[in-house]
């Protein structure tokens, strides 16, 4: 094995040791008392279909609540559209 | 055992995850390299989505609704999954969709100018 | 080509399940408020029905039927009317993007709030369909055989 392989490998079991490190502390799969099921997202199973009538909880954090970031993640995606344009394309003779 | 078990959705999302970025940074093809990126985000998905799993929970959609008002205090909340990780991996698939289109764009150039894509090509033609 | 009937089967499977992919895509973007899907997911199901024709029909069969400067409109078009929808917002006394606000003849406002967000959700889709079509096309045409695809795209309104 190349050395620079060699040392890519240790690389990525180092990382791999820091994460399994780390999953000590998650909470586990299906828990429905976890941290992140518990601050924000009751509110929004809760209360979607009062404020913006659609009962799409997906659809109504996607479209209302994070309308904002919503708009400018079709913006990145648009720039990567034309971005990949001006890389490929030849200019008109 | 039971540690192992209960969490088992770590473990794979970590083993995917290393696997990417094995495939990201000892690799010398620029397409394995992209290939890599693209296992890396899915392993990245893969973890936002289970972590906002509830066991016995439904998909994200209130039941039996119209366009009609509910009370908020009737709805159990245990009974719906998390919606807020669906919400940001959502956007998250379509940019990385563009991500890989922007860099093939790139690898295309890259192939036209020096021939090849593989990196000890590129860096011996460079010097 | 040798033999006319090489993809026979491809074709004929492909023509017919080409509509249907296209109005399953039109029902995923307007029905993504009440059931699973939305303006990404159905984006991305009417690009991939082009996608498809074009992998099995070729380029130039799919750029009679959408044409690159009809494909670069809609993906501009968009977020003209993602962006549109919340400044109208602004008109009414309301906040960005605040959709209960706008003056729609209905009941009360929160079924106001739900047509704002399907508005949305069209502008997404018909920005993600056009920018899915557009790279695919774009990376096609570069990476193939120049020969057969000389100047096909380059005739979009955007050309350098």
């Amino acid at each position: 094995m190349k050395p620079l392989k060699l040392l890519a490998l240790i690389t990525v079991l180092i990382t791999a040791f820091f994460l399994m490190y780390g999953v000590n502390e998650m909470p586990d799969w299906g828990n429905s008392s976890a941290p992140a099921s518990t601050h924000v997202s009751p509110y929004y199973i809760q209360h979607s279909q009062d404020d913006t009538d659609a009962p799409n909880f997906v659809s109504a954090v996607l479209a209302d609540y994070r309308g904002f970031d919503t708009l400018f993640e079709t913006t990145v995606i648009f720039c990567a559209g034309m971005a990949c344009m001006m890389l490929l394309r030849k200019k008109k003779k | 055992m039971e540690f192992f078990l209960g969490k088992f959705n770590y473990w794979v999302y970590i083993a995917m995850m290393m696997i990417g970025f094995y495939a990201m940074i000892a690799k010398h093809n620029l397409v394995k390299k992209i290939i890599g990126m693209n296992i890396f985000q899915t392993a990245i998905i893969l973890f936002y989505v289970s972590i906002g799993t509830k066991k016995g929970g439904t998909i994200p959609i209130l039941e039996g609704a119209g366009h009609h008002a509910v009370a908020p205090e009737s709805i159990n909340v245990a009974h719906y999954i998390n919606p807020l990780p669906h919400v940001l991996m959502l956007t998250a698939i379509v940019v990385g969709v563009s991500v890989t289109g922007v860099a093939l764009a790139l690898i295309i150039l890259i192939y036209k100018r020096y021939n090849t894509v593989e990196e000890d090509e590129i860096l011996r033609q460079l010097s | 080509m040798t033999n006319r009937y090489e993809n026979l089967i491809i074709e004929f499977f492909c023509r017919v399940i080409a509509p249907v992919v296209l109005l399953f895509g039109v029902y995923i973007v307007f029905h993504g408020e009440a059931s699973p899907g939305g303006g990404f997911q159905g984006g991305v199901i009417l690009g991939s029905g082009y996608i498809m024709l074009a992998i099995a029909y070729g380029i130039d069969f799919t750029l009679k039927r959408i044409r690159e400067r009809i494909i670069l409109f809609l993906s501009g078009f968009g977020v003209f009317i993602y962006g549109g929808i919340g400044a109208a917002c602004l008109l009414w006394h309301g906040n960005f993007l605040d959709y209960g606000k706008l003056p729609l003849p209905l009941a009360h406002t929160n079924a106001i709030r739900g047509l704002g967000i399907m508005g949305i959700e069209i502008g997404v889709g018909l920005t993600v369909m056009g920018v899915m079509v557009s790279i695919y096309y774009d990376l096609i045409v570069a990476g193939g055989n120049q020969k057969e695809n000389k100047g096909e795209v380059c005739d979009g309104i955007l050309s350098r």
